[in-house]
């Protein structure tokens, strides 16, 4: 006979996750815990937790490539656990590299001859590639200029206020001085001409912007170089270009190829893009190219024998994943020209469909161009009410964050919303996000604007009267909160009925 | 009726991948094709070239991480398409960050109060962070010798000639001069007096590093810190160290506790260490950590409205992937302080048998130490007829990659194989790895060592010289003739 107990405490081990005491505790936040956790529980917190965070492909304020195929998927997962630097271990994976290297040389008409190995590196970002690139000048100058016997130590790059911040964080950590040339109201990129006239001795290189982060507007290139020939035969200083195509550079060859901006301008000596943005790879991937030998300077790289065999080295990063040069092999191979161009022109004609549903509300400016990256940058024709950041608090409540920002000096007054048209943009979430804009539109029209804001108003009245001044301020005060307070009323009245989705 | 009609040619979509016409073209290398190709079809062909890749498990020349839990594969996969920098828009994310950050600077004894945040990020790799916390040092020095109306246009750091090579990137791009202590045979990391001697009022930092690459070992911390506090009494220069932990800073606070290296010493102003190597994470991640907000100075952070908020960065680079930062957490929260002391002594108890077997061939010499990184650097004790780079190759061959490399300055003449041990390196590969280690010099003693040296150490002609030239030649004959025949029994599986 079979005794039989009764246990009360089963095993931990059997558990169900949410019954486990795992999920009972608290994790510590600042210390390492002291035991370890079973796996499905550490599983099951941490994703429970990341639910918080905001959908991806929601995510309208990012440039970042939010979806790829499953057999990529199936190619990332399986190369994740290779350290992407250990070239003689992984010589398929380094070819792959050099072979995307190539190909986006090739992209942006380097001067190759027929089997010319092209010059350039993957990296994990443009912000990397463009601190190389701005290296390579850096050096570039600082030898002519040791080589002429003049001083080196002030050296100092031209580009338009609408950098992005990794121009500036460049200019910081490698000590060189940011000349930026001034936007104004309706102007929103670099001029070429006001660029121009700031170059001097000790500039090192003048950084054109394809696919400006604000308006998606496309610098012209073209004029910046021709000025930038004149300028150079008179001055001999040889001050080259630097293009920064992060967005743009994976656009303008498909949707754009007769538009000149990359190496087939003379001074234009060095470019980076982005693959994880318009090369349709997801966060991690960047990639430069010079033109050619000369235009980077052997001393910044490096020869080591770290793992047992020469490896040739031009990076910030060390060891990093695979992954992402393996995936941007792949959607090169694997759509092509024709495949990127579909992609991009889908995108601008999902720009377009937003556009006019916008346009359409009468309520908007549009501050973007047509051409250029696929986004739509609007701002509220009346902003005496309401800003642009209102309207971007409530459109997230529906799920959709779409960004609002000031533009840099000397236009800061202009308030934009800017939405980024990406590949998973399709025209049926353009036609949704019109029509939750225009559902917010008439939530704000009911809310009063901001209390603080009208009282400081009635103030200033006030103060310009004079001697009226206690009476007038007192009854549009008691008045204006008479107003807020039905304001409110109504406005909770009516949300019961038109509370939607979340 | 129906009209039936015979396809001569099948849709396209019908064909089996290898039995498609995608196979059979040579695919574009150095230019973008014109059409698009269908993704099984691109997948194949990616996966098929990717077989001649080395087996990342079977690499033995890295420190970095090659196997996680299929959960935290799963996490990963989810989190691959968050871009890090989106602080905004993914607010957990980057709360997952920083309880990292305060985790490892807790693990390194940060003098920080119960809740006090700790000053700190996380980056692409050890590489990053030695560049911050270098920038950092940098630019302090800078400010203290503008404020004594010194010159400042000379920063230099002192360290020992066993550095990875990130610390000569930083040197060269970020234009600070590399003072390197030399090596000497039988002593391979950074002699602490004669690195405090090297100190003086242009150097900005002075690193030691908790793991050298070369064979593991743990520099002496503790002593450069008291020599240093020491000359700075004297010189009034205030020099501070920075410890490069990349490969110990996840093995000491669980193995060996009670080595004094990190902020427990005053002097120690910044930590880096790699998430990647023994912080069990993927290849992607480093963190670096600073002993306060005073030791990194504000104009280095940009506060950047970049998507609509406020986000404060201090990084190099900026667009990233989130998976390896919420792999890291998940790390620390699965395995906490147990999980990873039960690793690392599972690491250290494999090294120990990878030793003992390799010494038991009674053919090398261990350069290694047993406390330090748990690796296994051993050279031969007899280089007349062949070298380390020869079992090098002969190992690929089995499939085991195992690196020889030379020393640094001034060791250039002593050549090293070198095996890492990671947490996926059980007892059972690694007792394997010791009877292939023996096959491999067995045969090697078959074969002749390379005509070229034995010729080059006969000097002079004549007669002599020739009757020896047939000799040997007779004797590579034969040598060759009995090694080919013996392949061919031991032939074995590659």
């Amino acid at each position: 006979m079979v005794l039989s107990h009764a246990a009360s405490e089963s095993d931990v081990s059997v558990h169900s996750t949410f019954a486990s005491r795992y999920v009972r505790t608290s994790l510590p936040r600042f210390k390492m815990p002291e035991n370890s956790i079973p796996k499905e529980a550490a599983y099951q917190i941490i994703n429970d937790e990341l639910m918080l965070d905001g959908n991806p492909r929601l995510n309208l304020a990012s440039f970042v490539t939010t979806w790829m195929e499953p057999e990529c998927d199936k190619l990332i997962m399986a190369s994740i656990n290779k350290n992407y630097v250990d070239m003689d271990e992984y010589p398929v994976t380094t070819e792959l590299q050099n072979r995307c290297v190539n190909m986006i040389a090739h992209l942006f008409n380097a001067p190759l001859g027929e089997s010319e190995t092209a010059v350039g590196v993957g990296t994990v970002g443009s912000s990397e590639a463009i601190m190389l690139a701005g290296l390579a000048f850096k050096r570039k100058w600082q030898n002519k200029r040791k080589a002429e016997g003049k001083p080196f130590d002030k050296p100092n790059i031209v580009t338009g206020a609408n950098v992005q911040v990794c121009w500036e964080k460049f200019a910081r950590y490698f000590e060189v001085e940011l000349k930026e040339v001034k936007l104004r109201e309706g102007y929103y990129v670099m001029d070429p001409e006001q660029a121009v006239e700031m170059v001097d001795e000790n500039t090192i290189c003048v950084a054109a912007i394809l696919g400006s982060t604000l308006n998606g507007e496309f610098e012209d290139v073209k004029l910046v170089n021709d000025l930038l020939v004149q300028k150079n035969k008179e001055t001999g200083w040889d001050t080259p270009i630097h293009v920064d195509a992060a967005s743009g550079g994976f656009i303008a060859p498909f949707l754009y190829p007769e538009l000149e901006w990359d190496f087939r301008l003379p001074l234009v000596k060095s470019i980076n893009v982005s693959g994880h943005k318009y090369g349709l790879v997801y966060a991690g991937i960047g990639w430069v190219v010079w033109r050619n030998k000369e235009d980077l300077p052997e001393e910044l790289i490096f020869h080591i024998n770290y793992l047992g065999a020469d490896q040739p080295t031009f990076t910030l990063n060390f060891s990093k994943g695979s992954s992402q040069v393996i995936a941007q092999y792949y959607q090169l191979i694997r759509l092509g020209h024709e495949g990127y161009r579909n992609v991009m022109e889908n995108c601008r004609e999902n720009m377009i469909v937003l556009r006019e549903g916008l346009e359409k509300t009468e309520r908007f400016n549009i501050v973007s161009k047509d051409e250029g990256v696929p986004l739509v940058a609007f701002s509220l024709k009346d902003n005496s009410s309401h800003t642009e950041f209102e309207v971007s608090d409530m459109l997230r409540r529906y799920g959709w964050i779409v960004p609002a920002y000031t533009m840099p000096p000397n236009a800061q007054h202009i308030t934009v919303l800017r939405v980024v048209i990406r590949e998973d943009f399709s025209r049926t979430l353009a036609e949704r996000l019109v029509i939750d804009i225009e559902k917010v539109m008439r939530e704000l029209d009911e809310l009063p604007s901001r209390v603080i804001h009208k009282i400081s108003l009635g103030e200033e009245k006030s103060e310009a009267n004079g001697d009226n001044l206690m009476v007038t301020v007192k009854k549009s005060d008691m008045e204006k909160q008479r107003e807020i307070i039905n304001g409110w009323k109504k406005f909770v009245s009516d949300r019961k009925k038109t509370s939607g989705i979340c």
